[in-house]
């Protein structure tokens, strides 16, 4: 029984609301680009729009979304009420005045610096204030969090931390971590400079505060997907989880090494040293670990509900598993498009190699198959699980085949789209133009794949669209009422009774986070302290004042 | 069936060898490449002020463009403005070892070239420097790969690689492309 339904449903809504939108702007702008003549397409519209689109799923989508799951987590795994639900909403306003302020000024031309910022280009302050607030409003989330585990605890001395749980606390400290680099750079040197005080920016510095939060949020972003994996997934597959220790593992090594790895979005700039970049290259291989961890034990936790349901031999267990239900199919669907995804992300972070790739479509095709292959489908098959919690709705057998019908649509959207992306990039199609000039007998040949990953991002939309109107269906009268069971999360082959204090909190591993990002951060921040770059001259985009 | 919590841990710890054994296999193939091949990513850390680069030193409108050293080393510099390369298009020669330097006086910018694994950021503060050998001969594609502003799509700049024999600088050590 879920308490605070309307606080998990706002969070959610918002974030597909502005999912569906920054769809349609995605499958515009790769309209624009390819060799079609599209509706509207001029330069202005084009950056507003991948502004628009960028800030939509990166910022607004995942953390709404986050955070209503989270308060859902907190609620089910933990069985008591939320501390602090009035707080929780006070978060959401902020966020949803900040989301906002944002929009108003991508929407009104005054902030077409796209979301990864780009100073000494400035946007309207406004933008920037916005995007804090929305971060502001995240933090409350975070604390929240902490304070529903810190409870629990106080009343459960001695027991394991429900894993689902577990993962979210882990997720709102590495969260804390993650922001501070982005928020350090909007607050003492982006904002300053767009409210005019001050006339240049130090961009080495930018450049590397930025670097602290671009990968760590990719794995906030990635964790609800993985806290489906291992607590929801064997579940719904009729199994139980392989090891649940595994799983605290992962979560643990993911908060590691997600921080001081990010300058591996700096290999190819000159004010780094190679050193720096190769010892946050070899951290970053690091990351691989509990990703491939995962794998195993979520491919193990499947064998046992194959095996449970007459699957015999080798594989045999693979056919015998109920790929008819959304959560087992969805998680089917991401592993396949991990295998992608995290390939070619391998290629990217492999220092030298990267200069093979780096700001090419090669690696828009990586991001967008972690991110919708592997983070979004994710989102899709939670929000099919916990929304008859919810709505108090039972999905019907036709509900049922929509849902599946919308995860396999994005499934194939997402690699018709990515694979003509990855073969374009490693023939060095760059990135972030408005347009290519087809008629260049050099690229011609682009135009045809060019075509086909818009026909991948047609079907993503639709995909997306359907996504939506099987949640509203989730709403509505047709579907019949239910008495909602409490939400179920995996049992562990073997549940532990006892875990180590270090697997059941934080202390340890926030000092160690705290080495870490002094080994890796400490000079290549340091130096521009110790000797700025020489400022680069403030330049505002159209019409940010 | 019934795997044991024994069972259930040695069999994660076999496993994770064989992550540790491709995380290790990995970082060997980037360390011999880094070390034995020289295949580092450029990071020359060489500073530059942006708001005085044009008006005198290396990047002054005259010394843009390609140059034969007197020690017979070959260097493009190259200025990446918004929204377009100065000079727009360098002759270089094929198989021969090159180096390109390029600064921005504004805001960043970068490059690839098309067919080669030339890529660099151009940060401004910075000068940005990458030694390469072109394999092949013909007019290769520079274009900017960051996000620069509402012009970024114009800004496309050419490598002319010519065959060792075409390549003749004049007395000073220079040659462009001629006009275009």
């Amino acid at each position: 029984m879920v308490r605070n339904k309307g606080l998990i449903l706002a969070h959610c809504w918002v974030a597909f609301a502005v999912f569906a939108a920054a769809c349609v702007l995605g499958v515009w702008q790769m309209w624009v680009r390819s060799p079609l003549a599209a509706p509207y397409a001029n330069p202005d519209n084009y950056f507003l729009s991948v502004t628009a689109h960028g800030v939509s799923m990166g910022f607004v989508l995942t953390t709404f979304f986050i955070m209503g799951f989270g308060y859902f987590v907190a609620e089910t795994a933990l069985q008591r009420e939320l501390p602090g639900a009035r707080w929780a909403w006070a978060g959401f306003a902020i966020g949803i005045f900040g989301t906002l302020l944002a929009v108003a000024m991508v929407v009104s031309g005054r902030a077409t610096v796209l979301y990864t910022f780009y100073p000494p280009l400035t946007a309207n302050p406004l933008f920037y204030i916005g995007l804090v607030l929305v971060v502001a409003g995240s933090w409350i989330w975070c604390v929240l969090m902490l304070i529903a585990m810190a409870g629990w605890k106080h009343a459960n001395p001695g027991e394991p931390v429900p894993l689902a749980m577990f993962a979210t606390v882990t997720n709102a400290v590495m969260w804390l971590w993650t922001t501070a680099g982005v928020s350090i750079e909007l607050l003492f040197q982006v904002i300053p400079a767009a409210f005019g005080w001050t006339d240049t920016v130090d961009v080495g510095l930018s450049r590397t505060l930025f670097s602290w939060t671009l990968h760590a949020i990719v794995y906030f972003w990635l964790f609800p997907a993985y806290i489906a994996f291992y607590t929801m997934a064997p579940e719904a597959a009729g199994g139980r989880l392989y090891s649940d220790t595994m799983g605290r593992l992962s979560f643990v090594l993911f908060l590691l090494y997600s921080l001081p790895v990010g300058m591996h979005h700096l290999f190819m700039d000159p004010e780094h040293s190679t050193g720096f970049k190769f010892v946050q290259m070899f951290l970053t291989a690091l990351v691989t670990v509990p990703t491939l961890l995962t794998i195993f034990t979520i491919a193990a936790s499947f064998e046992i509900a194959g095996r449970l349901r007459g699957g015999a031999g080798r594989f045999g267990w693979l056919r015998t598993l109920p790929w008819d239900r959304p959560m087992v199919l969805a998680t089917g669907l991401a592993f396949f498009m991990l295998w992608f995804g995290g390939g070619g992300g391998l290629i990217n972070m492999s220092y030298g190699m990267n200069a093979m790739v780096h700001n090419t479509s090669w690696v828009t095709a990586h991001f967008h198959l972690i991110f919708g292959g592997t983070v979004v489908i994710m989102y899709f098959a939670i929000a099919y699980r916990i929304w008859p919690q919810l709505t108090g709705r039972a999905p019907t057998l036709r509900d049922r085949q929509l849902q599946r019908r919308q995860l396999w649509l994005w499934a194939v959207g997402m690699m018709v789209m990515t694979l003509p992306w990855h073969w374009l990039g490693l023939n060095g199609q760059w990135r972030r133009v408005a347009h290519f000039n087809y008629e260049d007998p050099a690229i011609s040949w682009w135009g045809p794949w060019v075509i086909v990953s818009l026909a991948g991002g047609v079907v993503l939309l639709v995909s997306a669209l359907l996504f939506i109107s099987n949640l509203i269906r989730l709403h509505g009268s047709q579907s019949p009422r239910i008495e909602p069971l409490p939400a179920r999360y995996a049992l562990a082959l073997h549940p532990p009774s006892r875990v180590p204090a270090s697997l059941n909190g934080f202390g340890l591993w926030n000092a160690l986070v705290l080495v870490l990002m002094l080994i890796a951060y400490a000079w290549p921040i340091g130096q521009f302290l110790q000797t700025p770059s020489p400022g680069a001259i403030v330049h505002r985009v159209g019409g940010a004042n | 069936m019934a795997a044991s919590e024994h069972d259930v841990v040695r069999s994660e710890l076999r496993w994770a060898l064989v992550v540790g054994g491709f995380v290790a296999v990995t970082m060997g193939l980037t360390l011999f490449a880094a070390l034995a091949l020289h295949r580092n990513p450029p990071s020359n850390l060489e500073r530059i002020d942006p708001k005085t680069l044009h008006l005198s030193g290396e990047f002054t409108e005259p010394n843009l463009g390609t140059r034969v050293e007197a020690n017979g080393q070959i260097t493009a510099r190259i200025v990446a403005t918004q929204f377009a390369f100065v000079p727009a298009c360098v002759v270089l020669p094929e198989g021969r070892e090159v180096t390109l330097r390029l600064a921005s006086p504004d805001v960043i910018h970068g490059i690839l070239v098309s067919g080669t694994n030339v890529n660099t950021m151009v940060v401004p503060g910075y000068v940005s420097q990458v030694h390469t050998v072109f394999r092949t001969t013909g007019d290769l594609l520079m274009p900017c790969h960051e996000f620069c502003g509402l012009g970024h799509s114009q800004m496309l700049a050419r490598v002319r690689v010519v065959p060792g024999d075409q390549f003749r600088p004049d007395a000073q050590g220079r040659i462009s492309c001629g006009p275009q």
